[in-house]
């Protein structure tokens, strides 16, 4: 007898405001139009993937004091995209990510209630702390929450966006022609909620959806971020996706689950990943090297130079070698709107580590930002890439990936007709989706009606 | 909006107009929702802005008390109580604002801001990007909007106006004002009224529209549309009244009712089907064939965007300097 086999889940992210996506290749199309969003979505049901994930991001990024103009910019609005995908789709989930510091519990409860009615309950939520005051120059709130302020109001954002949802049961219409009743309850929907952070109360305009919340996802690294997942989250967005790592964050985090009186598997792992296929093993290689160059460009790497050096270093030239000025040990000032700027923790030693870099191995400053940025996380024949994303769910590196492709809107499409047929040949991926909400998807129980937390509060 | 979105993808030539309420929302999500909607309806998106008077809703987003405490008792359609019109004239100066911020963040890409150049790099053309920088009483905002400018250029701005407060805000902003006239007498005044306020607004050459809105029961006979609404106001225990005039009777004979007032000056009408489908269907089974016998209604789309059907032009963008606009 065999132990069964762990299912992978499978996603799509559609590409992002970043360097990942080529925008320069001749295939690759438009990243606003709704047909691009049509077609990824498509691509990724007809493969049984899980669901399609959308990124946000509030405010255009700047460098030097400018709008960045290298990596594709602008994007549509999250709960419209996806509102208007869940009409040309019927069974794969629709995950937003939505800002809990530049909205209201009240209206985002209310979009996601709708949103998983008009989709049958495919709707999640990928729940994001903003807090600057660059981003809050658009919104009437403004910037801007310290640090240790930001979980805090998540959670609160959370807990309230749960009370919402569990205003309705879900049984109290009754729509009655005989006896003229339409509610069972005149009191449905009825909340009152009070913290540091929110006072509200009311009555709740949207009956119990589908899933009676959606899916909740988390993707912040930090401690503060790992431990909201564990108490909160039904899986976590990581950036952990290599076997020890993976394996390492894996224990970490499903670890902290039983203090939420939650099992392991109500809360699931899954790495962002990028991927090239080709023909042969070496063929992917080759072709995944044309890619990194398309997507670190000799201007990308000077400005990739500049966000760890906090200076401006136009005046370098990206075929020479690194810089040698040490970088400015001050508050980063030179890009914004841009996360991976703050994981700089140490530009000093970052920097020194770059140089031995680009010293031992000769390499120009392009070479260098191509070598130490992110590299594919699959590269390989079809079937080398099947076996690689096996082998890490099955070693409990994660429960799945979320598959960031480089080209809009097709970048998915040989994926999906090459790939997933050998994940079902070897009895690891669903052949066709058994439930019609997401959470059925993710393996996830039913929550009772009234328990959008799926479990007793925290002490 | 969500529904709206919904439903794009599965209509092809209807304008969607969802309502956003100013009063608590976000000008900066609404601008690009609406884009958004444009986007994904490939030009037939609308919005109404309508303001938000009441406690109970300001209690459901509890950023601010809406109207303040010392107005609670008052009755807020009470337009001769000062206080009432202060509340009334700030909410909509609010308003005037929000439509300002929206249309400034539908410009802030030019039409041609993406370039793709593969020889210096870069995606987008910064310089045809646009810093909003609105600031005003109630809020400001920065820009440019995260999403590119949407296929209409700008999406339709209508609101619902029911006196002279919110008569300016349609004369100042929108492209659509809806009315609620009692007869064809009423809707000459309405009209006259957004007539002045548009040019008060310095707008007189711009292509506004006013339309009017009804409630309506029909059925083949006038007294079986009225014994329809009568079995409701029954079941109710009291008469059905709306902000709007309520209408009962046969297609033709509302078809002669709303060409009676399209003669007094209203560009068209919003029907409220007194019953979902029944009079929905009566709208599309009864009156539409009866107004398209009579040659008052179209037999065929004859554009392909909301702005097209209403007879607005693709506005060329405030930032884009003259010449250099590709609309």
């Amino acid at each position: 007898m065999t132990t069964p086999r762990k299912q992978i889940h499978l996603a799509a992210h559609f590409p992002g405001v970043n360097n990942t996506t080529v925008w320069s290749d001749p295939r690759s199309g438009s990243h606003i139009e709704f047909s691009s969003f049509a077609h990824l979505a498509r691509t990724a049901e007809r493969a049984k993937f899980d669901f399609l994930f959308l990124a946000e991001g509030l405010r255009l990024r700047e460098q030097n004091g400018q709008i960045y103009d290298l990596d594709v910019v602008g994007r549509p609005d999250t709960f419209t995209v996806l509102a208007a995908l869940a009409a040309v789709t019927d069974r794969l989930g629709l995950a937003g990510t939505i800002n809990s510091t530049f909205n209201e519990p009240y209206e985002v409860a209310r979009q996601f209630a709708s949103l998983d009615h008009l989709s049958g309950g495919r709707a999640a939520w990928n729940v994001v702390t903003s807090w600057d005051a660059f981003t809050g120059e658009n919104f009437r709130r403004g910037g801007f929450l310290p640090q240790e302020a930001r979980y805090e109001r998540a959670r609160t954002f959370l807990q309230t966006a749960w009370e919402l949802f569990d205003s309705w049961r879900g049984d109290e219409i009754v729509a009655d022609k005989e006896s003229g009743v339409f509610l069972t309850d005149p009191g449905a929907g009825r909340f009152a909620h009070s913290d540091a952070h929110f006072g509200i109360s009311g009555q709740f305009t949207v009956p119990r959806s589908p899933q009676g919340r959606p899916v909740i996802f988390q993707a912040g690294d930090s401690e503060e971020g790992r431990e909201f997942a564990a108490s909160s989250a039904d899986a976590i967005f990581s950036r952990h996706g290599t076997l020890e790592d993976g394996q390492a964050f894996y224990a970490d985090v499903k670890g902290r689950l039983a203090r939420y009186g939650r099992s392991p598997d109500q809360l699931l792992i899954l790495p962002a990943a990028t991927f090239v296929l080709g023909d042969t093993d070496a063929d992917a290689q080759e072709l995944a090297r044309e890619v990194r160059f398309q997507q670190v460009s000799g201007q990308t790497a000077i400005k990739f130079l500049e966000q760890l050096w906090n200076r401006d270093l136009s005046g370098y030239d990206p075929d020479g070698p690194l810089p040698d000025i040490d970088p400015d040990p001050g508050e980063n000032t030179i890009a914004r709107g841009r996360a991976s700027v703050r994981m700089h923790r140490d530009p000093l030693a970052i920097a020194a580590q770059w140089r031995a870099r680009a010293e031992a191995g000769n390499l120009s400053i392009r070479e260098l930002i191509i070598e130490v940025t992110g590299r594919q996380t699959f590269v390989g024949a079809p079937a080398t890439v099947a076996d690689a994303i096996n082998t890490l769910v099955q070693a409990d590196a994660s429960d799945g990936f979320i598959l960031v492709p480089h080209i809009t809107p097709g970048g998915l499409d040989e994926f999906a007709d090459r790939v997933v047929p050998l994940l079902q040949e070897r009895g690891v991926f669903r052949t066709d989706y058994k439930g019609s909400t997401l959470r059925e998807h993710l393996g996830l129980a039913p929550l009772p009606a009234g328990t959008a937390a799926g479990r007793e509060a925290a002490s | 909006m969500l529904i709206a979105a919904r439903v794009a993808p599965v209509t092809r030539h209807i304008g969607l107009l969802p309502s956003v309420v100013v009063t608590h929302t976000e000008p900066f999500h609404a601008a690009k929702a609406i884009a958004t909607l444009d986007y994904v309806s490939a030009g037939r998106a609308g919005v109404r802005v309508r303001v938000s008077a009441s406690s109970h809703e300001a209690a459901h987003f509890g950023r601010r008390d809406v109207p303040r405490p010392n107005l609670r008792d008052r009755d807020l359609r009470d337009r001769d109580d000062p206080a009432v019109r202060e509340l009334t004239a700030g909410l909509f100066d609010e308003a005037t604002d929000y439509v300002e911020v929206m249309r400034r963040l539908w410009d802030s890409w030019e039409d041609d801001a993406e370039i793709r150049d593969a020889a210096t790099g870069r995606f987008i053309d910064r310089d045809k990007l646009h810093y909003i920088d609105f600031a005003g009483d109630y809020f400001s905002v920065k820009g440019p909007s995260i999403t590119p400018r949407p296929p209409q250029g700008q999406p339709v701005v209508s609101a619902l106006g029911h006196g002279p407060v919110p008569c300016r805000l349609i004369g100042r902003s929108a492209d659509v004002g809806f009315v609620t006239p009692r007869d064809a007498g009423g809707a000459r005044d309405l009209v006259a009224e957004v007539r002045a306020a548009q040019a008060a607004a310095g707008r007189a050459e711009d292509t506004l529209h006013v339309l009017g809105d009804l409630v309506v029961f029909l059925d083949e006979d006038a007294a079986a549309a009225a014994g329809r609404k009568r079995r409701l106001d029954d079941r109710a225990g009291q008469q059905y009244v709306s902000d709007a005039a309520v209408f009962t009777g046969t297609p033709g004979q509302l078809a002669d009712l709303l060409q009676d007032w399209q003669l007094a000056g209203l560009s068209g009408f919003r029907l409220r089907p007194g019953v979902i489908p029944d009079d929905l269907e009566a709208i599309t089974r009864g009156l539409v064939p009866e107004l398209q016998r009579r040659g008052a209604f179209r037999t065929a789309y004859a554009a392909g965007t909301l702005r097209g059907l209403l007879g607005l032009g693709r506005p060329a963008n405030r930032y884009a300097p003259a010449g250099r606009s590709s609309s």
